[in-house]
């Protein structure tokens, strides 16, 4: 198991390496190749030469891309001094990269929006979960019925609408129609866990009907592969309940892809859930990520891209370890 | 799930398949489900209109519509400071057949019409490109084993650990926003993400039926590599790239849309269904129609791929004894 670990850390740790220097290379390499200069969207559009020249100086940008990438892994680990003559500006480590924007480091940016989003996925999450394996459980377990077949045809219609667009229909009816929500601004849970609540509210639900669709789809599947197998026949034969059978035998199977997309979409979606947030006006890590876009605000969207693929990152990690739990048959992979 | 090869002898007969299932092709047993699934046929006939508005849509507009940017302000309710459009449910009458779109008065009918056409070239042009690059990746992967699988996988696990519309958005923000040019963009990040879905079932189904024995026969009367790629393994990966692609073009569709929502899609004035479900957030307090009409456009077209889709998987499915 140990064995197993080490190895599972070392493959991260290699692929977040990899998708840093893509993501990297990516956004310094593509304003020069579309003939941009990147110091200039740093700067204003009144901006002198000379203005731009000290900016490219201070963020290294006239250095080559090797030499950036090494500051700014440098930056990450151990913070760096970001100089340009007179004004030292410090960026502490984990230092993500620098907004000039906002005249702030990346980090604490981010540290900033990340309850938003955390409230945000962990709620939903918890009603996905519950409503989509109960809803793929049932569904099997009557497969064919009219109930099986009603359930799993509005779960292909839950996976068929975007976010962005039941999101507009439940604020029209719920906030705007029926007033039975408050529009406003989001409040912290610890200020007002009622108002936070009543906030998010919308959010959770509308994230957790197209992902609870997707996972009624997937338990449902998944149960009724595993229905077919020898084992199961094993275990009716040994006289077993029908309950022992579904609730031990069979759902251990149903656990483990369900482990995998679940960690999959958690990472995902703390890496900022962009477009719900921004459907419900969330100030989360995604809405941070997309106002950087329009102001082209670069090293926020670098950190933040980075970030979200950390999560993934370490989610799938997790899940690896989880899976090694579920299934003994992995550590001997 | 599975899709096997096409030999007809490991075809087992199910309880409805009586037995003239003997002799018959994948192709031919598949058809004969699909016709009895209605769900699934609908969505295949709903699919092919979709095409067709698209493919035609100068000709209906002609008909039904009005130019695409063509102002129509007499359309505007002068005394709700000039916002929503005369005229109950978004100015929906004979003459503008889903309403105008408030403000400007641009009939909302030719909107979508293009929209359509903005939406299924993208999203159709980005599955081609998924599919090829799948395919490759994939057959490669898995035919010739090795380190090359093991680095094809590696990349396929490390492009889906991307955040993706984060990298994408990001990714699309920084190159200019010319039409044509923002149109290939979003085709190359969007077959760019998706092909690893395609490529990890072809690498799966080449794993398995490079070891079945007529590869294996091929083999002996002196046939290549290319030749057994091309003329025994592709035509028995048909079926599940078939199934995929037409999984994967909805999931296209829908990140197309949110891309254009988030502002980082085709520019305007080309018409996005995305794009007016963002337009309509500032005004679907007083206009609702106008939001709901491209909403349900994506949902309609979505759902529509998702039911064709899974209706093929379960008729191309030679395990499934429905």
């Amino acid at each position: 198991m140990t064995h197993y670990i080490i190895r599972r850390v070392l493959t991260s740790a290699v692929l977040m390496i990899i998708i840093s220097m893509v993501t990297f290379g990516v956004f310094f390499m593509v304003p020069k190749l579309a003939g941009t200069n990147p110091a200039e969207l740093y700067v204003g559009k009144q901006a002198t030469p000379a203005d731009v020249a000290a900016t490219a100086r201070k963020l290294g940008l006239d250095q080559p891309v090797t030499v950036q990438y090494a500051r700014f892994a440098k930056g990450l680990v151990a913070g760096r001094d970001l100089d340009d003559g007179p004004n030292r500006t410090h960026c502490a480590a984990p230092c993500f990269g620098y907004s000039f924007r906002n005249d702030r480091p990346v980090w604490p940016l981010l540290l900033d929006r990340l309850p938003v989003t955390v409230s945000l996925a962990v709620g939903a999450a918890v009603l996905w979960l519950a409503g989509g394996v109960l809803a793929g459980v049932v569904s099997a377990l009557r497969r064919g019925g009219p109930l099986d077949r009603t359930m799993m045809v509005l779960a292909l219609a839950g996976v068929s609408l975007p976010v962005y667009f039941t999101g507009l229909l439940a604020q029209l009816v719920f906030v705007h129609t029926l007033h039975w929500l408050p529009g406003g601004e989001y409040v912290n849970l610890a200020d007002d866990p009622a108002g936070w609540a009543a906030k998010l509210l919308l959010g959770w639900v509308t994230l957790a009907l197209l992902y609870a669709a997707a996972y009624a789809r997937l338990t449902r599947a998944q149960m009724l592969e595993t229905v077919g197998e020898d084992y199961i026949r094993t275990a009716r034969a040994k006289g077993l309940r029908e309950r022992t059978v579904i609730g031990k035998h069979v759902m251990r199977s149903v656990l483990t892809p369900l482990v995998t997309i679940f960690g999959l979409d958690i990472g995902g979606l703390l890496g900022g859930a962009i477009l719900t947030e921004s459907v419900f006006g969330l100030p989360g890590i995604g809405r941070l990520s997309i106002d950087a876009v329009n102001t082209k605000d670069l090293p926020v969207v670098l950190g933040v891209t980075l970030f979200g693929a950390l999560f993934i990152v370490l989610a799938n990690f997790i899940v690896d370890l989880l899976y090694a739990v579920i299934d003994p048959r992995v550590r001997l992979g | 799930m599975t899709v096997g090869p096409v030999t007809p002898s490991t075809e087992t007969p199910s309880a409805d398949e009586p037995a003239a299932v003997e002799g018959r092709s994948l192709g031919r047993i598949a058809w004969a489900r699909l016709r009895r699934d209605r769900v699934a046929l609908d969505g295949g006939i709903t699919v092919l209109l979709l095409i067709l508005v698209a493919a035609l849509a100068p000709l209906i507009n002609r008909v039904f519509g009005h130019p695409v940017n063509e102002y129509h302000q007499d359309r505007i309710d002068p005394n709700l400071g000039g916002i929503p459009p005369v005229g109950t449910w978004g100015g929906i009458s004979s003459e503008f057949l889903l309403g105008v779109q408030p403000v400007t008065g641009r009939d909302l009918f030719s909107q979508i019409l293009y929209g359509a056409q903005t939406s299924l070239l993208i999203a159709f042009a980005a599955t081609v490109l998924a599919v090829v690059i799948g395919i490759v990746v994939g057959v490669s992967a898995g035919f010739f084993g090795g380190w090359l699988d093991s680095l094809f996988s590696r990349f396929m696990d490390l492009i889906l650990a991307f955040p993706l519309i984060l990298f994408a958005i990001a990714l699309i923000s920084v190159l200019p926003p010319t039409r044509a040019f923002r149109t290939a963009v979003m085709i190359v990040v969007i077959g760019g993400f998706s092909w690893p879905y395609i490529g990890r079932i072809v690498r799966g189904q080449t794993l398995s039926l490079r070891e079945r024995e007529f590869v294996e026969s091929a083999r002996s009367i002196g046939a290549g590599n290319v030749r057994i790629i091309v003329k025994e393994l592709l035509p028995n990966l048909a079926a599940p790239i078939l199934v995929y692609a037409t999984l994967i073009i909805p999931t296209n569709i829908l990140f197309e849309a949110a891309l254009s929502f988030l502002g980082v899609g085709v520019p305007p004035p080309t018409p996005s269904w995305g794009r007016l479900l963002s337009d309509a957030v500032q005004y679907y307090e007083y206009d609702p129609t106008y939001m709901v009409v491209p909403g349900m456009a994506i949902f309609v077209t979505v759902l529509a791929f998702n039911l064709f889709g899974d209706g093929l998987r379960d008729a191309l499915d030679p395990k499934a004894n429905r």
